[in-house]
């Protein structure tokens, strides 16, 4: 036998000792809860309950990211904007891509193990984009929400439907786009279509059969609390959907989800008060669906600034925090028992407000309003943030949230509510007096809302952020690149690039022990990993 | 003609909210169909149409053009013409109005003021991103107030672009911009009824002599050492064959007079959100070499540019010794003293006169 075959002798035995083929065990909410004991794998939409988007793998850290490479590219078919958060179990990678597609991978090699694409009617009404943000996972299911508003549970191993129901009437604008979360037997979802006055609400649905166990109207009907801040029926198409995914904490058994903007997004009047509860941050009793408090970042927003970010659960000496950047510029700190603002720290270039309430909650300024002619206020009506997924690093405790510094001229006009079409009490435009946009990736500090380091873009990006304990951040550009920083000095230690926008969050998982970091880019889906 | 069927309709909030039994109509009927509303409205007729729907839905809204947020009763009558054996058992839908508005080349709103305000704030949410407040043009779109309009004169054709979209440019079919499902016909009727109210009108004789204006960018205005027009001239500056298509006269004069107060749109316009402009690019290479370039493309590794002698330079940032990125634009100002106004009205009717084409 000669050295060469010996060698591979050697290496198949120590192949088939150290490969443990997958385990295919099914997704219970014992592993969701305790995901920490399988860094490997990427099972809720933010990678924990805690939305952090911090994975412990640190194969590809800040010595090894220069080497990095593509492993694979899957081309999904889809055309338009890619937002999906891959998830992985067990060697197999679930992302979903327009036109409610919905597919599973090799997550060692790109290669497809099944496709799924929902029939949907022609006359959808997505607010921007024909978009989903993925999937959850619970059992031997994944669970996709729809363009339709349907929920719908796929087989883990075929993508076969297994239940499919209907949440709303699409023809009056509701819609999903949100990745759901799985929370004990539960897949809670959060409703689109604030663009079209729906009336917003949260529902959680048995994972095993999809029976509606509990629905949270986030526009109070007569009767309930919150009701009174709306003028005579503008509650009815009050707006507040619910389209981000929210965290859920064991410790209080609560879910945490943010809500968007009131309806019309521009246009105050017709809906004078408060409007609970859009753009808030809604603590629910997981079982019930019960409010246990809320607060609301923007009263009356009159900007389209959804608070719709993801709510992150930090602790830190002891407190029990959640933390959100939100799209108003705002750095928000609460105390997650109780629901009791500890901070707000302006984040990014703001004018709407110059003053804070007794509890600290930034007020707006009379004159931030939109006008008939339309005036120039920041953020813009896309925020300082939006959709793109924040990571908090342990390590460094520092946040990271993409950021971007654009306003915009915001004009308001009477439009009449009809069931079904836009509805936005007018529009904004780019503002041709301010500086060009700018785009970040920041790192703030919790705990004093500083501005640790910004790392600035060519131009603003939609890119998620991804930590890991290998030291790094990960995050994509407008321009196609995928970048690796370092976590605490925003260095950049690598970049490749991929040909497409990034509209995605990345994530990071391990197969045969080998780290892997994704994202989708483009129309495609990229995994990368160490030569 | 024969008086088929005729009842009242009420109106709220300016649309037909009626729930109307279906019925059938044979195939290949032809209708004519009058709306006579209450005193004060004009009676409307529709042209003779081919009704070439079998069946009409149960319960469908109506939706008839009529000012917002009026009350009113309106009293129809649907008149059929031959061929004879034509049937009607019950009618009316919102298909067969909106086949009504689409095929019929008469704006329903011509010259009202209710209707051109309507348009106005449908305009905003609409068009004004691209089209600019006022309709007087934007970083993507044309003027809209300049009485010459390059893809479309009639209203009927207005109503074509504005539904169907202009092949080969940013402007899309009503509906498909991923927002939402589009405008209603009586929508797109009141917002080209809005563009007719602020159109601007040209003077019998246009400002400037294009013949002159030609001379000048080829020759002593030197415009086309970085201009190309119709394929010859320069490649440092933006291509202007049709500029004077889609921006007003005043930007062409301004961005001549003051170059860089607003940079042109550059590669990457139509399918990205933010703008990648005309900057200018000055960077020493690692071996010492100066260039000074306008940028073509740019992401945070590399930059790809071309300079006044039109050498394209591919270049990585991080191999360069300095890079340096500004907002002064290349293009020299045109001042009074270099360039009158007679000839920059010249210049601009030439463009003009190009960009009609």
């Amino acid at each position: 036998m000669s050295a060469g075959r010996k060698f591979a002798a050697w290496s198949l035995f120590f192949f088939a000792c150290v490969f443990v083929p997958p385990a295919w065990a099914q997704v219970t909410f014992e592993r969701l809860l305790n995901s920490a004991k399988e860094p490997q794998n990427w099972m809720t939409y933010s990678g924990d309950y805690s939305g952090r988007r911090f994975s412990m793998l640190g194969q590809i850290n800040t010595t090894t990211a220069h080497t990095m490479v593509a492993k694979w590219v899957f081309q999904t078919g889809a055309t338009g904007k890619l937002e999906t958060s891959p998830l992985e179990v067990d060697g197999i990678l679930y992302a979903t891509a327009q036109d409610d597609r919905a597919f599973a991978l090799d997550a060692h090699t790109g290669r497809p193990i099944w496709l799924y694409q929902h029939p949907l009617p022609g006359d959808i009404r997505p607010c921007c984009g024909r978009v989903n943000r993925g999937l959850a996972i619970l059992g031997d299911k994944v669970f996709l929400g729809t363009l339709d508003a349907h929920v719908i549970a796929l087989d883990t191993k075929t993508g076969n439907v297994i239940w499919d129901v209907v949440a709303a009437d699409y023809q009056k604008g509701y819609s999903f786009t949100v990745a759901p979360l799985a929370v004990k037997n539960l897949v809670v979802i959060g409703v689109s279509g604030g663009e079209y006055g729906v009336r917003g609400f949260i529902d959680a649905y048995d994972a095993a059969s999809g029976e509606r166990k509990w629905r949270f109207y986030t526009v109070p009907g007569p009767g309930e609390p919150g009701h009174e801040t709306w003028e005579g029926d503008s509650w009815k198409i009050g707006g507040a959907p619910a389209w981000n995914t929210g965290t859920y904490d064991a410790l209080t058994n609560q879910i945490f989800w943010p809500t968007g903007n009131p309806a019309p997004s521009n246009r105050g009047e017709g809906r004078a008060g408060d409007n609970l509860y859009s753009n808030t941050l809604l603590a629910l009793n997981a079982d019930t669906g019960k409010m246990n408090w809320y607060f609301q970042f923007t009263p009356h927003d009159e900007h389209d600034w959804d608070a719709t970010e993801v709510p992150v659960i930090i602790d830190s000496g002891g407190k029990h925090l959640i933390a959100q950047a939100n799209r108003n510029g705002f750095f928000y700190v609460i105390d997650r028992t109780s629901g009791k603002l500890i901070s707000a720290s302006a984040y990014g270039k703001i004018t709407w407000s110059d003053s804070k309430d007794a509890d600290g909650r930034p007020v707006a300024r009379k004159e931030a309003s939109p006008t008939l002619e339309g005036h120039t206020v920041c953020p813009g009506a896309l925020g300082t943030t939006n959709f793109m997924a924040p990571a908090f690093d342990p390590q460094t405790s520092l946040f990271y949230v993409t950021a971007r510094d654009q306003c915009d001229i915001f004009s308001t006009a009477p439009q009449p509510y009809e069931a079904g079409h836009a509805y936005y009490g007018s529009a904004y435009f780019p503002s041709e007096e301010a500086e060009p946009y700018r785009g970040f990736l920041k790192a703030i500090d919790p705990a004093t809302g500083e501005v640790k380091w910004k790392f600035e873009h060519t131009s603003p990006t939609w890119s998620g952020v991804l930590a890991t304990a290998g030291g790094l951040v990960f995050t994509g550009d407008a321009e196609g690149n995928f970048i690796a920083l370092d976590a605490a000095k925003g260095k950049v230690l690598w970049h490749f690039q991929m040909g497409g926008a990034v509209y995605a969050a990345p994530i990071a998982f391990a197969v045969d022990g080998k780290e892997y970091v994704a994202i989708a880019a483009g129309s495609a889906v990229y995994g990368f990993g160490l030569p | 003609m024969i008086g088929l069927r005729s009842g009242t309709l009420s109106v709220e909030s300016g649309r037909f909210r009626s729930q109307i039994p279906g019925g059938h109509v044979r195939q290949g009927a032809r209708a004519k169909i009058v709306f006579k509303f209450g005193p004060g409205f004009p009676e409307r007729r529709s042209r003779l149409l081919s009704v070439e729907f079998g069946k009409f839905p149960d319960g469908e809204l109506m939706s008839l053009a009529l000012a917002r947020g009026e009350r009113i009763t309106a009293k129809f009558v649907v008149s059929a013409a031959l061929p004879p054996r034509l049937v009607l058992a019950a009618i009316c839908s919102l298909l067969l109005m909106a086949a009504t508005a689409a095929a019929d080349d008469h704006n329903p709103f011509a010259g009202d003021p209710k209707a051109a305000q309507a348009g106005e704030y449908e305009f905003r949410i609409n068009c004004a991103l691209c089209h600019g407040l006022g309709a007087r043009g934007g970083g993507r779109g044309p003027d809209l107030t300049r009485a010459q309009k390059k893809h479309a004169h009639s209203d009927a054709e207005l109503f074509q672009v504005i539904s169907n979209g202009i092949p080969g440019t940013v402007m899309p079919a009503n509906g498909t911009n991923g927002q939402g499902v589009g405008m209603t016909d009586e929508e797109i009727w009141q917002i080209i009824t809005y563009i007719r109210s602020v159109e601007v009108k040209t003077a019998a004789s246009p400002r400037g002599s294009a013949a002159h204006g030609r001379e000048l960018f080829y020759g002593e205005a030197n415009c086309s050492l970085c201009h190309m027009v119709e394929g010859r001239g320069g490649r440092l500056g933006p291509e202007l064959t049709a500029v004077g298509g889609s921006r007003t006269r005043a930007a062409m004069i301004d961005s001549v007079r003051n170059p860089s107060r607003r940079l042109a749109w550059g590669l990457t316009e139509a399918t990205k959100e933010f703008p990648q402009e005309y900057e200018t690019i000055t960077v020493v290479t690692a071996d010492g070499k100066k260039i000074k370039g306008v940028a073509r493309n740019e992401d945070n590794f590399s930059v790809q540019m071309i300079d006044a002698s039109e050498q394209i330079y591919l270049l990585e940032k991080d191999k360069l010794r300095s890079f340096q990125k500004s907002r002064e634009s290349m293009m020299p100002t045109y001042t009074r003293e270099l360039l009158s106004d007679q000839d920059l009205d010249d210049i601009v009717a030439y463009l003009i006169s190009l960009g009609a084409k």
